[in-house]
């Protein structure tokens, strides 16, 4: 009886080669790339499916043939998803499953399944491919109900085949902000305007001009002031703002049963900082980002990251990150890793981040770009 | 909110909403020197909730930064401690399974 209690104060314990956290793009070709050198691999995905925001994207992705343009998000999720197949037993996926915590002492995670399964992960190496959050913006009234996030509003649209509501205000003009608005109208929902502070739509003009085409203005220079409404949203002040994103005093309301916010996403990153990682604020990749090399290795030797959580880019570039990031992590274990495809994996991210467009990215990654510190572990 | 002024309904919004802390709040605290995402957890919990600040850091280090004329990068983030969500203690305690 005694000796049954005192094991049962045992926790469960798991043993990996390498620990992948987060199953999005990022994480799922980090894992099959590690996996493919021969390195047992455990991905943890928080939520209850993998493929990460891919799997809410029901639209034709932008990018490169390499990395699936043309294809639909939840699409490139199913091919990914069949590459960790066939590597077996190698890769195991835990789904429903957080890490919670790293704890450098003792150099072991904690997860939880559920609510209620607690055990603890210890790994030689890790993947942090937590992906990315979004950013809210306080006004008035921001706490009433029909106030939304758009991943929030994705998810209840794309996952469960819910309508937030019937009249959407839309604040944002990025490509994620054009996107679910236009996603919105397919489904019968009034988008009523799009909203972005800013002088200029930051998301890609053929998304813009879809949403153009079916009359939805875009009102640039424009932000909300307050949200309205006693117990719901029942519409918002808009206020035009000038260069310097003052108020120039002008306004008006318009009426809406939903507020969404798509004012941005900025790299989830509280396991790298429990890791000690060398942490830098980026402008340009929206938020805290890991120093990291070229092979994506961070400060702390046994942790490499990829995708949004380095940095608030593409799904595209998310990909050959965490490919590269899996093969360099297998390598420093002393897996046999074919270390040529890391040139090539290199040409195809400068492919991505050519261009004028990618100027800023490249900005961005060259400010946390370290010289390679480390050797094998 | 009916009455207020606009700027008091702004000063109300609520920033931190696991520890319900308004801006108004979090404003009186940096004026009074508390400049630090970490000094400004200990006098009023924010970055503690639930979500451990997913919600608000953000928020309330660009209010630090605006209040305090101290670039983004140069405001201290604080340490985000596990777990990154909330685990019953009961679990900590026994060890599971
Ligand atoms: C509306 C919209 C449209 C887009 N369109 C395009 C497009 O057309 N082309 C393109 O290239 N990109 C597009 N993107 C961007 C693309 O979806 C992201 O860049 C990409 O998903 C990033 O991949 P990731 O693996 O880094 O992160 P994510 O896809 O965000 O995955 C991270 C995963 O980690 C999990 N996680 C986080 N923390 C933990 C933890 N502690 N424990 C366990 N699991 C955790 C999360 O649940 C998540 O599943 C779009 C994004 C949005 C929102
Ligand atoms: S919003 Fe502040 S801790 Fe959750």
């Amino acid at each position: 009886m005694r000796l049954a209690r005192l094991r049962a104060r045992v926790m469960r314990e798991i043993e990996t080669d390498i620990i992948v956290v987060g199953g999005g793009p990022a994480g799922l070709c980090a894992a099959s790339e590690a996996a493919s050198a021969g390195a047992g691999v455990t991905v943890v995905e928080s939520d209850l499916h993998l493929g990460g925001q891919l799997v809410k994207q029901t639209h034709k992705f932008f990018g490169s043939r390499e990395e699936f343009s043309g294809i639909r998000g939840y699409r490139i999720a199913d091919l990914l998803l069949g590459e960790i197949k066939e590597r077996g037993s190698l890769v195991e996926t835990l789904t429903n499953t957080t890490v919670t915590g790293y704890y450098p002492e003792d150099r072991t995670f904690t997860a939880m399944e559920g609510e209620e399964s607690f055990f603890r992960i210890r790994a030689r190496g890790a993947v942090v491919a937590t992906g990315a959050q979004e950013r809210l913006i306080p006004f008035p009234n921001n706490d009433l109900p029909g106030v939304y996030g758009a991943g929030a509003v994705q998810t209840l649209m794309n996952v469960y085949g819910v309508t937030p509501g019937r009249d959407v205000l839309m604040i944002g003009a990025g490509n994620i902000g054009l996107i679910v608005s236009y996603q919105l109208m397919q489904a019968g929902v009034r988008v009523v305007s799009v909203v972005e502070a800013s002088s200029r739509i930051g998301g890609y003009w053929v998304h813009a001009a879809k949403i153009r085409r079916l009359g939805v203005p875009i009102l640039l220079g424009h932000s909300i002031k307050e949200a309205l409404g006693r117990d719901v949203v029942e519409g918002a002040v808009i206020m035009e703002l000038d260069e310097k994103f003052a108020p120039t005093g002008a306004e008006f309301r318009v009426d809406c049963d939903v507020i969404c916010l798509a004012v941005g996403l900025t790299p989830t990153n509280e396991i790298l900082s429990q890791a000690g990682c060398r942490m830098r604020y980026v402008p340009q990749l929206c938020g805290f980002v890991a120093e990291r090399d070229r092979t994506m290795r961070t400060s702390n030797p046994a942790f490499w990251s990829a995708g949004d959580a380095t940095g608030i880019e593409e799904a595209s570039a998310a990909m050959v990150e965490g490919r590269i990031a899996g093969l360099c992590a297998a390598r420093s274990l002393g897996f046999p890793a074919r270390m040529e495809k890391f040139d090539e994996y290199w040409a195809r991210l400068d492919r991505l981040r050519g261009g004028e467009v990618g100027g800023r990215i490249r900005a961005g990654i060259s400010a946390v770009t370290m010289e390679q510190v480390h050797d094998a572990l | 909110m009916t009455g207020m002024t606009y700027e008091e309904k702004v000063g109300n919004t609520v920033i931190c909403r696991c520890e319900e802390v308004t801006l108004s709040e979090i404003r009186d605290w940096i004026g009074r020197g508390y400049d630090t995402v970490t000094e400004l957890k200990h006098v009023m919990r924010v970055c503690m909730g639930p979500c451990q600040g997913r919600g608000c850091r953000d928020i309330i280090m660009r209010e630090i930064s605006q209040a305090a004329g101290i670039p983004l990068d140069r405001v201290e983030a604080g340490a985000v401690r596990p777990p990154v969500k909330p685990v019953k203690t009961r679990l900590l305690a026994s060890g599971d399974d």
